[in-house]
């Protein structure tokens, strides 16, 4: 039970951990113009696939956050976590899914 | 008074059109910018920097490139959505804009002005179309192995004789399409060719094709005049005991430097321009540079090669003199340098600074910036005189 507070209380304080706003214009730069160059703009794909909310849905924010972090072996994507905390990425994650680079 | 009052608008819109009559426009100095966040594109004139008009509507210009009628007046843009724009660079305005595939990566024109053949991720292949109208002339599906799948399809460009040449990334095949009947293309296939070829180039002299590889090292070159032979695989082992790096850009292949005997192009995932001798095509130098290149272009005379970065070193441009095989120049116009363009004849190099929301011109001797111009995230300039270039 102690165990799921604390979970509770990290994954809260992941959240709350938001960039400030002008990091947050900075990421969405990062998203639309160098994300944007393999993925397009919008995210439809483009060598890689497309980033789109329905394209997302059935993959999980930790398994988006991980390859946004560490890259795929054996295709064009890159590790990002030199670049990107994991807050900033998941951040991205949800800007992803609420189409934020609107 | 009532009768002046009415045709006062009349007068106005006379007095107007001849003013537009009076304004002759070649088309030889002219270019276009692409704005790839609002998906227009800027006409500009490369003789007194200047914006000239702004064609909007565009679509998806994200990774979008441009070839140029052999008249010059029409640019055709191809877009990341599958978007082929024909543009008139005399009336500022569309001519006719199709979306002919769900996503495109670029296209050629070819010998003749007459075909142009756009490559296409989704569906993978390759589609012709009739310059003048943008009617489809031919579908060729990019189908790969034994269960019929589809491969991207990049680095195609415009070969003599009226061929095509393309690279297939997952497909790693080059295909050499023979379009003498646009509606009947002959595909001649060379198979097992590298992995992942991801970008591709011809020689100014139309006769080598090289696909750079991004699942191994070195590059797949095909020699034009004797096809027969088939691909050769070329510096397989170079930097092979080298740490990998990720790339955080593809690198592009365009407007690589042929001087004298030796070739420059970019390293993948490795800070180095490579120098290869054309003679027997072997490594003869690497030089370092400021980040992972993505552009390495050649003023026109050869002299210099100019050299933009990938992310986080976009904010650099290098310039390396032939002569020495040596960089002889740091420069830092502003964040994201995406894309350059020399004037025909190379006084002059235009820069697209996008994260500045800026164009900037540079002299080519002084080094130092003699113009610049707003732009809309701008991402990539090209000029009318590529219409007379091959593979361009």
């Amino acid at each position: 039970m102690r165990l799921v507070w604390l979970l509770a209380l990290f994954s809260a304080a992941v959240v709350a951990e938001q960039p400030d706003p002008q990091r947050q214009q900075a990421l969405i730069n990062l998203l639309k113009h160098d994300c944007g160059s393999c993925h397009g703009l919008p995210p439809k794909g483009g060598l890689g696939p497309s980033l789109m909310p329905g394209a997302l849905a059935n993959k999980t924010d930790t398994f988006l956050v991980e390859v946004i972090q560490n890259g795929r072996a054996g295709t064009a994507m890159p590790p990002w976590q030199q670049f990107l905390s994991l807050e900033e990425t998941a951040w991205l994650v949800e800007q992803l899914r609420q189409e934020g680079w609107k | 008074m009532k009768p002046l009052n009415s045709i006062l608008p009349l007068l106005f819109s006379l007095l107007l059109s001849a003013c537009s009559q009076a304004e002759l426009r070649a088309t030889g100095d002219l270019g276009l910018v692409i704005e790839r966040e609002q998906g227009s594109v800027q006409i500009v004139n490369t003789s007194n920097p200047a914006m000239l008009s702004r064609v909007e509507g565009l679509g998806d210009l994200s990774h979008a490139s441009v070839v140029f009628s052999r008249d010059q007046r029409y640019a055709y843009l191809f877009g990341r959505d599958g978007g082929l724009t024909k543009i008139d660079l005399l009336r500022d305005q569309i001519v006719k804009r199709v979306v002919q595939a769900g996503n495109s990566i670029g296209g050629a024109i070819s010998q003749d002005g007459k075909v142009i053949a756009v490559s296409n991720y989704t569906p993978g292949g390759v589609k012709l179309f009739d310059a003048d109208t943008l009617e489809q002339l031919a579908e060729i599906p990019a189908i790969y192995g034994d269960s019929g799948q589809l491969s991207k399809v990049v680095g195609l460009v415009d070969a003599p004789g009226q061929r095509f040449v393309c690279s297939l990334f997952e497909g790693n095949q080059i295909w050499l399409i023979d379009a003498k009947n646009p509606r009947q293309p002959q595909v001649q296939k060379f198979k097992d060719i590298g992995k992942q070829p991801y970008d591709a180039l011809l020689t100014p002299d139309g006769h080598y094709y090289a696909a750079g590889l991004f699942g191994e090292k070195g590059l797949a070159l095909l020699d034009l005049w004797q096809p027969e032979l088939g691909v050769k695989h070329i510096l397989q082992d170079y930097g092979k005991d080298d740490e990998q790096t990720p790339v955080y850009k593809m690198p592009h292949l365009e407007g690589w430097t042929v001087a004298g005997d030796w070739l420059l192009v970019p390293a993948v995932g490795r800070h180095e321009v490579l120098v290869i001798d054309k003679r027997d095509w072997s490594l003869v130098k690497r030089i370092p540079v400021a980040g992972q290149p993505v552009f390495v272009m050649s003023r026109p005379d050869g002299r210099q090669v100019w050299v933009n970065f990938a992310f986080p070193d976009n904010q650099n441009l290098q310039v390396i003199d032939v002569k020495d095989f040596a960089v002889i120049k740091t420069l830092q116009p502003g964040k994201g340098v995406m894309h350059m363009e020399f004037t025909p004849r190379g006084e002059a190099v235009w820069l697209a600074v996008r994260d500045e929301d800026r164009v900037m011109v540079y002299d080519t001797e002084t080094l130092t910036e003699t113009a610049r111009l707003p732009a809309q995230k701008p991402s990539g300039i090209f000029f009318s005189n590529r219409a007379n270039q091959l593979g361009l």
